[in-house]
């Protein structure tokens, strides 16, 4: 007993520290005229959407027969996940700034406002002016942006000098319009709208998001990005994303988000589309920071999200790193269908879940190729009254012999109020593939934090550094400059969770 | 102007109802080496715990200042910047942080506790090259995690490193010698008496005499039954030595 009492000692102090701190740090809004569609869903709505971004009857058939399709499912409920029933009838499904109207031309048209949002996310929408032939600084690399607020890409970095490598990038409105050959043979092909609720959902409404086309044998010159910002009131965000790494080719792409505080829950329902084709590799990154809700559950943003790449062809290879410490509701499953010999899929993945967050992440590795192999590290960390699971598939089809999976699935609970669940599924249909399996659970250990405290850490710093040392082998696998984001979030994250 | 001074302190754990420290006593002045000896359970490693702060302790009366300022109310961390190190009987193994990173992060956090600016990584680099140098610590043992995987020896000497770089004025070393041999507990004790100096203070905590050999004590001290039974220069820690515990503790219950 007296163990527990100092256990909760600590935990009355530290969560008085954290009362007056207010960890989350995206979560104020811009003011900003916006254009609404009615409040609802409905066909019109879709048509409306289609209309705004000047689509082909093609692409209009297709939402329209997703929503259709849409109306006669029913909400999935397998997730261990806990939530009031969600009234689609009472969003918005699409909200644009006014000064959007009329689709700026360049960077310098938008709106300064939207610009003044971007810079306070500390999001660079300017181009660094380089003199042609001068490198850049050492340890500036340049990063496209896509710059996504509510239903709309507001403008996109460095498009010129992308396409001076063949390299296409844009929002997918423009792609639709500029690159309908690209758009149609990809869009749908790895998540199709038929796929599941949610991405049915996006399929129909989906409002804009990032196209990327790599070229064969291109190796993309800067990383891209793109930056989601939910601002307006009651409004989802259903972006799409869809990327096409042609033979030969490369690209490493990263993710962002933030919302600002709100007492209301707002809905996330995105999909992204990865195909790789032979000897291409993709690195997608996340650092997904929607807003997680107060300490007591109110407010933060439903995420539910369809990832998925497809190495359509030999020796394609796709990384999925994420981070995700935000949204008050996560369920995601960013996953590698492994159709080429020799394909690979990685997957490495931070979860952090506190006060009264849950969520339900894993991945599915799809093998279907011979000689593919996947690799799964996963690191969930628990603390308030979070609940945290694992989810994860490993599935070696008939025809994918020889293959390898090795699954590391580790969990760190912080106080004794929050729990850490895996679930992990492994079909095996074939005698020559091998599957590894390796699951851990621990406590955050408080020889460990009086050891840091002892040198002169405070508590909060304490817990940090064991957590960040928990997530190495996953921080590792990020891009530099998300590492050391990714590293401050996780410590931000867990302010106040100490047990 | 004493640097600790520990008053009549009695202390108890607070898992069970059982009284550890009865009275403890001892003053210790800049400069001043101090060894305590005794057999196991006389309370001389929880001294230290409770000197550092760790948690399941409760003072049940006395006191212990560092400087004049009373340590037991302060957390762990500020006792750390006010000066006072303890060299663990057992470090702590923390996976995935390099151990460089651990040595900056507590040297920072201890120089922002005091108001002092934090120390470049140019600066950090060097200094830590020079003072592992000393102890044989090599660049492989700097990158690795914090004592995941050290030997005996390594983790010791690791402490060391630690008090080098974090400069204290008070260093309690719990048992350090434990688990070294010969020539490990030379390396470390030339590591400690390398730090010796005017204004910094030593408190070893040792079974042994022979730790005391390499590390000259100004007094030793007899601990038994939770309170300081006798005082002495070092010729105490050789008496004990050849005659064992047994006529010091005759009519200690």
């Amino acid at each position: 007993m007296a163990e527990l009492d100092v256990r909760e000692g600590v935990d009355r102090e530290t969560i008085e520290t954290v009362a007056g701190m207010g960890a989350y740090k995206y979560g104020w809004s811009t003011e900003i005229e916006m254009d609404y569609a009615p409040k609802g869903l409905n066909e019109d709505i879709v048509r409306l959407i289609s209309s705004k971004n000047e689509e082909p009857e093609w692409l209009l058939d297709w939402r329209l027969a997703a929503y259709r399709r849409w109306v006669s499912l029913e909400e999935p409920h397998w997730a261990m996940l806990d939530y009031p029933t969600i009234d689609y009838q009472d969003q918005y499904y699409y909200a644009t700034p006014k000064s959007m109207a009329v689709k700026p031309k360049s960077l310098d048209e938008v709106d300064p406002k939207l610009l003044a949002t971007y810079k306070k996310l500390g999001i660079p929408l300017k181009e660094q002016a380089l003199l042609a032939g001068v490198e850049a600084p050492e340890g500036e690399r340049r990063v496209a942006v896509d710059a996504v607020f509510d239903s709309v890409s507001v403008g996109t970095t460095f498009k010129a000098e992308l396409a001076k490598a063949g390299v296409i990038f844009c929002s997918i409105s423009e792609a639709v319009r500029e690159h309908p050959e690209l758009v149609r043979k990809y869009l749908g092909s790895v998540v199709p709208p038929s796929d599941n609720f949610f991405a049915t959902l996006n399929s129909a409404v989906f409002s804009d998001g990032s196209f990327v086309y790599i070229p064969p044998g291109t190796r993309c010159p800067m990383e891209l990005s793109t930056y989601f910002r939910i601002n307006a009131e009651n409004t989802g965000q259903f972006e799409r994303t869809l990327i096409v790494c042609d033979r030969g080719a490369y690209v490493s792409y990263l993710e962002g988000c933030t919302a600002p505080k709100r007492d209301t829950h707002q809905l996330h329902a995105a999909v992204v589309e990865i195909v790789i084709l032979e000897d291409a590799e993709v690195k997608y990154s996340t650092v997904q920071n929607w807003y997680p809700g107060d300490e007591n559950g109110v407010g933060g943003i439903y995420n539910f999200v369809t990832k998925r790449a497809d190495c359509r062809e030999a020796r394609a290879k796709v990384m999925w790193t994420q981070v995700e410490t935000g949204s008050a509701i996560t369920w995601k499953y960013p996953s590698c269908i492994l159709r080429g010999d020799d394909s690979q899929g990685e997957f490495y993945s931070i979860a952090i879940a506190n006060n009264a967050q849950q969520a339900d992440t894993g991945t599915k590795m799809v093998h279907l190729g011979k000689r593919t192999k996947s690799r799964i590290v996963s690191k969930g960390i628990s603390a308030g009254r979070a609940q945290n699971t694992y989810r994860g598939l490993v599935s070696m089809h008939p025809k994918a012999a020889d293959s390898r999976n090795y699954t590391q699935c580790d969990s760190l609970l912080i106080g004794d109020k929050c729990g850490a669940h895996t679930v992990p599924y492994i079909e095996v249909k074939n005698t020559t593939s091998r599957v590894e399996h390796e699951a851990t659970t621990s406590k955050v250990d408080e020889d460990q934090l009086f050891y840091c405290r002892s040198r002169g850490m405070d508590e909060e710093e304490a817990v940090a550094l064991v957590v960040n040392g928990f997530c190495r082998e996953v921080l590792q696998a990020l891009p530099m400059e998300f590492a050391m984001e990714a590293q401050n979030l996780v410590a931000i994250s867990l302010e106040g969770s100490v047990g | 102007m004493n640097l600790l001074e520990i008053k009549n302190l009695h202390v108890k754990l607070e898992s069970e109802d059982k009284q550890i420290l009865k009275g403890v006593n001892l003053v210790i002045k800049p400069g001043e080496v101090h060894a305590i000896m005794g057999p196991n359970g006389s309370g001389k490693s929880t001294t230290s715990y409770v000197l550092s702060g760790r948690e399941g302790y409760e003072v049940t009366a006395g006191e212990a200042l560092l400087n004049g300022v009373n340590l037991l109310e302060m957390e762990p961390e500020e006792r750390a910047a006010a000066g006072l190190f303890l060299a663990f009987q057992y470090p702590v193994e923390i996976p995935g942080v390099g151990n460089m990173v651990f040595l900056r992060t507590a040297l920072n956090a201890q120089r922002k506790a005091r108001g002092e600016e934090e120390i470049s990584a140019g600066d950090f680099l060097k200094l830590v090259r020079e003072k592992a140098k000393t102890l044989k610590i090599d660049a492989d043992m700097l990158k690795r995690p914090v004592n995941v995987g050290f030997s005996g020896g390594e983790k010791k000497r690791n402490e060391i490193l630690q008090m080098a770089i974090l400069e204290p004025q008070m260093c309690i070393l719990d048992e350090t010698d434990s688990g070294l041999d010969v020539d490990a507990m030379k390396l470390v004790s030339e590591g400690v008496n390398a730090l010796r100096s005017a204004g910094r203070s030593f408190l070893v905590i040792t079974h042994y005499q022979r730790l005391l050999d390499h590390i000259k004590p100004d007094f030793v001290h007899i601990m038994a039954a939770g309170r300081i039974i006798k005082t002495g220069g070092p010729e105490l820690a050789l008496e004990v030595e050849n005659n064992g515990y047994a006529d010091l503790l005759e009519g200690v219950v």
